[in-house]
């Protein structure tokens, strides 16, 4: 156990943190789950690659900066100190981009990653059907293979950023004949191409986060096919492990989240009691835990591990820990808590109603918690099915 | 950064959990409460066999002269074991601080708890009673938070203070200062008190891990085999979920309890926060544990013949010892609202590991 960073990882922060001071927009950017948002996004993201910054894990030849994951953490907590814009393409750099590392041909990772790095090409998920939401395996949209091509039926829900995406990632049912867990292919499917419908769907904040994509007949090349035909359950939880376990919410989010909680509880200490005082260092405390947790899988990582099972607990723990810290936040607020930020007196509530919303999706999204819960005790803890 | 053990300290971990799973069986535990001193000097000797009072011991003192990095192992399967004090006393604090004080009391004493031939019970102003202090050879007593004495047992006047835990032996002490070597006053006994206070949270902390994991293999086991409905009730969401629950919960102390364990092998400025969170969060899980077990055994896990209780009572026990909740919550709080910790992303390491 060595706690101190080596110079070549003081030297890594020292420098994401004067590129970030020096080219983080000063004033937020509009959300990009609207039209204009998107376009702000990407081209914040576009500058971030253009340095060398979208993906510092990967190879350089896709967009990375060759870094480690260790250092990826590191750029990741610099990230949100500058509180710069949120990743647009997250779906892409911390969900597909590792899945893509580990199962892609080397014409597939020529073809996707440096896109995705630049976000010139911004991807959806396309996992939940209309009977399949927690119960994955029950899909029934069809991918028929014609000749070199999958020919597409059926329908996706809930697909993040679909509104505003060029791509999406998903399972789908190459063997009609199949059922559950067999016969299914993780296949890439541009969403500009004829026979894809995309209806964006309103989310309980009013924007359009995610979508349904209608397929009637969409033809995609086989070549899209990521790993095997048939394997596509095996490289969805890849992904999930990858989404759950360590990328899609470093703990520097939390971190963050919790350092705003604190200063809002020293901004209005005359109208906190000691009890949500404590309650607020507790979020804290889980928000640190989280971080060491982290560090802790990176450097088995690192060492050559894997990520397993326990990547539910990560999910089940930043989901709660989210809506617990937002929680407190609005009971500080207190009487203003649920004023949007137009209203005269809004003065202070900054945004901390718009992101509680956002909270409450985390034990939905990324397989619900109660699914989690059901792996844990299952797979670490062995119990009976 | 590496924030892993090493093979060669999981390997030590491994041993000990033989060794106890092997020696100090539910069985054993029982049979010790139904004697006076509630305590085997024969273990003890055993233990010492492997190394385990001595581990903190410098070499040159025939210990193992290793941290409390390899110790918190150590303690997480004393708590697997149900094995209660005197390790965090003598092993966890009075061997460090003997080592700090240095002098005759040190070159006596290290090598007595290195071989398993001296028990130290250690006092402390946080808590108005003493663990096994009728079995000490020596006690290690403070007066006031600014005078730290060492006392032979026969100078002492123990009370004996039976404890909801059977495992527990506590006393109130009375000692007179005349029989009594003063090991520091001010300053130096203050800080060598704090100390022991961090290394008795962070032994405790580490305990309730092994407490607490010990209580999720019970339960899984029993769930796993009683029958309801036809089915092993392991199988239905209610019960899985409340442990996936407190594996959750366990899982997240873990680091946390590495941290501090780090911290202050290394001395670090923030050592105090750094158990104090620790110890706060094991204890919870345990408790949680304990909770959660219980409910899970049904009026079977209520009984005085099913031995899940020699863990629960472990669990509340932790909360009673080296400060309780309130206390550590307040170290916490104290560090990050009057800005002393430097908090927010990237700040976990800084400050002093």
């Amino acid at each position: 156990m060595n706690l101190d960073y080596t110079d070549r990882e003081n030297a890594f922060r020292a420098e994401a943190r004067a590129w970030l001071a020096a080219n983080v927009p000063s004033a937020p950017l509009t959300s990009f789950d609207t039209a204009a948002g998107a376009a702000q996004h990407r081209a914040w993201e576009a500058s971030l690659n253009a340095a060398g910054w979208a993906m510092v894990p990967w190879p350089v030849e896709y967009g990375g900066r060759g870094a480690n994951l260790l250092e990826w953490l590191i750029f990741e907590e610099e990230y949100y100190r500058a509180r710069a814009p949120k990743r647009i393409n997250q779906n892409g750099i911390f969900l597909l981009g590792p899945t893509l590392m580990e199962y892609g041909t080397k014409q597939q990772k020529a073809r996707f990653l440096p896109k995705i790095a630049s976000s010139q090409e911004v991807w959806a998920q396309g996992w939940s059907e209309p009977n399949a939401g927690s119960d994955m395996a029950a899909i029934t949209t069809t991918a028929i293979r014609d000749g070199d091509d999958y020919v597409i039926k059926g329908q996706k829900t809930w697909a993040s950023r679909g509104a505003f995406a060029d791509w999406l990632f998903g399972m789908f049912r190459t063997d009609p004949a199949s059922e559950r867990h067999n016969g299914l292919t993780f296949v890439l499917v541009p969403l500009n191409i004829p026979g894809i419908t995309v209806r964006p769907i309103a989310q309980l904040d009013g924007e359009t986060g995610f979508a349904e994509v209608f397929f009637d007949d969409a033809r995609v090349p086989v070549a899209n096919a990521l790993g095997k035909e048939g394997q596509g359950w095996s490289v969805a939880m890849s992904t999930a492990g990858f989404e759950r376990g360590l990328m899609l919410r470093s703990p520097a989010r939390f971190q963050d989240t919790a350092l705003r909680l604190v200063e809002l509880l020293r901004e209005n200490a005359m109208n906190v009691d000691e009890a949500l005082r404590d309650e607020v260092v507790r979020a804290w405390i889980g928000a640190e835990a989280y971080a060491l947790d982290t560090y802790r899988t990176v450097s088995r990582l690192l060492a050559g591990g894997k990520i397993g099972a326990e990547a539910s607990l990560n999910k089940i723990f930043w989901s709660e820990l989210d809506i617990r810290m937002h929680e407190l936040a609005l009971e500080i607020l207190g009487d203003r808590w649920d004023l949007l930020p137009e209203a005269p007196g809004a003065q202070g509530v900054g945004t901390w109603l718009d992101s509680y919303l956002f909270s409450l999706s985390g034990p939905i999204y990324a397989g619900t918690n109660e699914i989690q819960r059901n792996i844990i005790s299952e797979r670490l803890l062995g119990m009976p099915k | 950064m590496d924030f892993r053990f090493t093979d060669d300290q999981l390997l030590l971990q491994s041993t000990v959990r033989d060794f106890l799973a092997r020696e100090h069986t539910p069985k054993t535990l029982r049979k010790l409460w139904e004697t006076e001193s509630g305590r085997s000097r024969g273990l003890w000797q055993r233990l010492a066999e492997i190394g385990v009072p001595g581990l903190l011991v410098p070499e040159e003192h025939g210990g193992m002269g290793l941290s409390e990095i390899e110790a918190v192992l150590i303690h997480e399967e004393a708590g697997r074991a149900a094995r209660a004090e005197p390790l965090v006393a003598t092993m966890a604090i009075a061997a460090p601080l003997l080592r700090e004080v240095g002098g005759e009391l040190a070159t006596e004493f290290l090598p007595k708890i290195a071989a398993g031939e001296a028990i130290v019970a250690v006092g402390h102003p946080a808590t108005p009673f003493i663990e096994d202090a009728h079995v000490a050879d020596l006690l290690l007593i403070p007066r006031g938070d600014d005078a730290l004495f060492a006392v032979p047992r026969e100078a002492v006047r123990i009370t004996p203070q039976p404890a909801n835990d059977p495992s527990r032996r506590l006393a109130s002490v009375a000692f007179e200062e005349r029989h009594a070597r003063v090991l520091a006053r001010g300053e130096r006994a203050r800080a060598l008190l704090d100390a022991a206070l961090d290394r008795g949270a962070l032994a405790c902390a580490a305990q309730a891990l092994g407490a607490c994991d010990r209580m999720l293999e019970i339960s899984v086991a029993y769930t796993s085999q009683r029958k309801q409905f036809g089915k092993p009730i392991g199988s239905f969401q209610a019960v899985k979920h409340m442990l996936a629950n407190v594996k959750v919960k366990l899982e997240y102390a873990r680091p946390l309890v590495m941290r501090a364990a780090y911290s202050v092998a290394h001395g670090s400025a923030q050592r105090a926060v750094h158990v104090s969170m620790a110890k706060l969060v094991a204890t919870e899980a345990a408790r949680l544990g304990a909770r959660v077990s219980l409910q899970c055994h049904g009026a079977i896990g209520y009984t005085w013949e099913q031995d899940l209780h020699l863990w629960m009572r472990r669990a509340w026990s932790f909360d009673q010892s080296w400060g309780r909740a309130p206390f550590h919550l307040g170290r916490v709080r104290a560090a990050i609202l009057d800005g002393s910790l430097p908090i927010g992303p990237g700040q976990t390491f800084v400050g002093g590991a």
